[in-house]
């Protein structure tokens, strides 16, 4: 391709489908991603694919489940209600370990919430999201661009290991306009070769089975710990991620998707201030950039994370760092805050850090004193357990005021 | 010395796990007879329910899927829609298909999905212990009423055939029984039906087949032949409710 087309975000996700192979899509209206099934349903048979508007979110998923396992490149997508509605499907493909992928446009939750970007479906998409014992891979991008982009490393990956993959947006991500350019040559499915596991056409060899139980004694167990085998494989692995003025930073924003454009926006207004202020971005959110955030946090002693959801990815950071550092929390759940209110928060917490980053820097041009620790514990003090939750009362006042404004809007 | 009747090669020679006096078995014999006999044993996919049949995914000598309940038909489109040459059936009870499946049988029907449904009634649910059944009889006991189906408390036994006979994309829809040999032979026509119209193209096709389930039923298997003549049949008449022929007629 290599040439630069402006797109919806819904459109260039499917689009990216369609040039990644994708022949088989069936989905149901829910917003904010309704333009992917109404681009689909005319792009796919275009491309000599299949598109079928299902009579469920419930019924799409298995029609996904059936045309998978013939061993093509299929596709499914939703909001997060809809996403809920597809969580028993999406686990009987992680059970016959079939490789499918999906994308999810999430909006506010729980419930019906509202049709607005958010993140609150990040644990359902991380630790799981259906029953049992598995794992889905989930890409997470901040830009159109990426959005036409990840659909074809996520059939790669799902197709590696055998197993679901997804791109977690939003409702942002969905229908905001930005250049795309697919920085791919578009697949022949025909190019692809069958997989040894895939129904029909049968002349000639034996029958094969595709299900996701198995009541032998004791070969559940089994076959789930080469899947725990296989997802090891995969954080070892399969991680990515981003880094932005990493090199010099004291502040370190973790943040994914629409939050990291806003929190790369409040990191930039740092910058022109002095301030050393840094941003990680997961990519895949699993495998989860665990050892890359470890190993940034032997240095890096603050870490602020900012989520449109009440505090779920920051668990993640939190496991990952491990109490080597101090982490904090700019958090609006269903909420979508902008550069100046990050900034507020990353500029507070600067000031508040500055002692210590001083104290740091001293030590460092002196030979070490035990004069230090009583500079240390004040850092400590001030962001002890109890206090660290204070960004979250910070947080419920600014969400009072964007509910205002929303309900001048009107709900739908 | 001839061999005159064998086992079909569409069937896996392996023990079954059915019940005695059961139905399914005949049918698996009739679905595999007619693979056999129509040569689409290599390009047939079979999807296997969640209930008494979800083991049949090893005795089909066919590819086979094994999905969530109910959602036999939606895997069934998925899989016909991406390989056309396939042949496809989906094999469900009644609490599969009648209840948490009611939409996907409906819908894949209106759709008209050119696939072939082997719908099993007997009038309860045998694989969790006998359980109503949405096609369970009014009186008739269940382990969810243990006095008896009331339409008060339980409402009424669906008859799938004659709802399904509103929808235009139900090209073919008949019941049959397989409690008599008279009802064998006439279910293995149906079957027949339901994967020629397939490979002709014709849509949408189901077989209704009353079945038995003596041990949910708590009678002897000679009992089970006896209850689905005297008290299935006169809810559930045989017979054919819609056929190509008669596009868009109704018996």
């Amino acid at each position: 391709m290599g040439e630069k087309i402006l797109m919806k975000g819904n459109e260039a996700l499917a689009e990216g489908a369609v040039l990644a192979g994708c022949r088989f899509f069936s989905g149901y209206p829910i917003t904010p991603q309704n333009e992917v099934p109404e681009y689909m349903s005319w792009r796919l048979p275009e491309a000599g694919g299949t598109f079928i508007q299902a009579e469920s979110e419930v019924s799409a998923i298995n029609m996904i489940y059936g045309a998978a396992a013939t061993g093509i490149r299929t596709m499914t997508s939703s909001s997060s209600p809809g996403i809920s509605l597809k969580q028993e499907g999406i686990s009987y493909c992680a059970g016959a370990d079939l490789p499918i992928f999906f994308a999810n446009v999430v909006r506010g939750g729980p419930g019906l919430g509202n049709i607005a970007a958010s993140q609150g479906d990040y644990n359902q998409s991380v630790k799981g999201g259906g029953h049992g014992d598995y794992h889905t891979i989930v890409l997470a991008p901040n830009s159109v661009d990426e959005m036409g982009n990840f659909p074809k490393k996520c059939y790669e990956l799902a197709e590696k290991y055998r197993m679901p993959s997804m791109i977690l947006a939003d409702g942002i991500l969905g229908q905001m306009m930005e250049p795309v350019e697919f920085k791919f040559q578009p697949v022949d499915p025909k190019s692809l070769k069958k997989p040894e596991w895939s129904l029909g056409s049968a002349e000639g060899r034996k029958k094969r089975i595709v299900r996701s139980y198995d009541l032998r004694e004791g070969e559940l167990e089994k076959l789930n710990w080469i899947r725990a085998k296989k997802f090891k494989e995969i954080e070892d692995k399969e991680v990515l991620f981003e880094e932005k003025n990493i090199n010099d930073a004291q502040l370190v924003l973790v943040a994914y998707g629409t939050s990291s454009r806003i929190a790369a926006a409040a990191m930039k207004m740092a910058r022109d201030k002095g301030m050393k202020v840094g941003l990680f971005r997961p990519i895949t959110l699993w495998p989860f950039p665990k050892k890359q955030l470890a190993k940034m946090a032997q240095r890096v002693k603050n870490f602020l994370v900012v989520e449109m959801s009440q505090g779920q990815f920051v668990d993640d950071v939190r496991l990952a760092i491990n109490g080597t550092a101090e982490i904090d929390l700019y958090a609006r759940p269903s909420g979508i805050p902008n550069g100046e209110e990050v900034f507020a928060v990353v500029d507070k917490l600067y000031q508040s850090i500055k002692p210590a980053i001083a104290a740091k820097k001293a030590e460092k041009s002196k030979p070490a004193k035990k004069a230090k620790a009583p500079k240390k514990a004040k850092p400590t003090k001030k962001l002890k357990p109890v206090k660290k939750f204070q960004p979250v009362k910070k947080k419920t006042t600014k969400i009072k005021t964007a509910k205002k404004s929303t309900k001048k809007g009107g709900r739908r | 010395m001839e061999l005159v009747n064998k086992k079909p090669s569409s069937l896996v020679d392996i023990k079954m796990h059915y019940c005695p006096g059961c139905g399914h078995g005949i049918v698996h014999r009739l679905i595999a007879e007619v693979m056999d006999e129509l040569g689409i044993r290599e390009r047939t996919v079979g999807v296997a329910p969640v209930g008494c049949a979800v083991f049949s995914d090893d005795y089909f000598n066919c590819d086979m899927i094994q999905g969530p309940h109910g959602r036999g038909p939606a895997i069934a489109t998925g899989i016909k829609r991406s390989q056309p040459g396939c042949i496809v059936f989906s094999y469900q009870g009644d609490g599969d298909l009648a209840s948490i499946g009611m939409a996907e049988t409906v819908h894949s029907a209106a759709r008209s999905e050119n696939i072939s449904i082997i719908f099993i009634n007997n009038a309860i649910y045998g694989m969790t212990g006998g359980q109503m059944a949405p096609t369970t009889l009014i009186g008739q006991p269940a382990t969810t009423c243990p006095k008896g189906r009331d339409p008060k408390v339980n409402g009424y036994p669906i008859k799938v055939c004659e709802l399904l006979s509103q929808l235009d994309g139900a090209r073919f829809l008949e019941r049959t029984s397989v409690s008599t040999a008279q009802g064998v032979i006439k279910t293995k026509k149906a079957i027949k039906k339901a994967f020629q119209n397939q490979i002709e193209g014709k849509g949408f096709s189901l077989v209704e087949i009353l079945s038995m389930c003596p041990t949910n039923w708590g009678v002897t298997p000679l009992q089970g032949l006896k209850f689905v003549d005297e008290k299935m049949m006169p809810l559930y008449p045989l017979g054919v409710f819609r056929s190509p022929e008669q596009e868009g007629g109704q018996k």
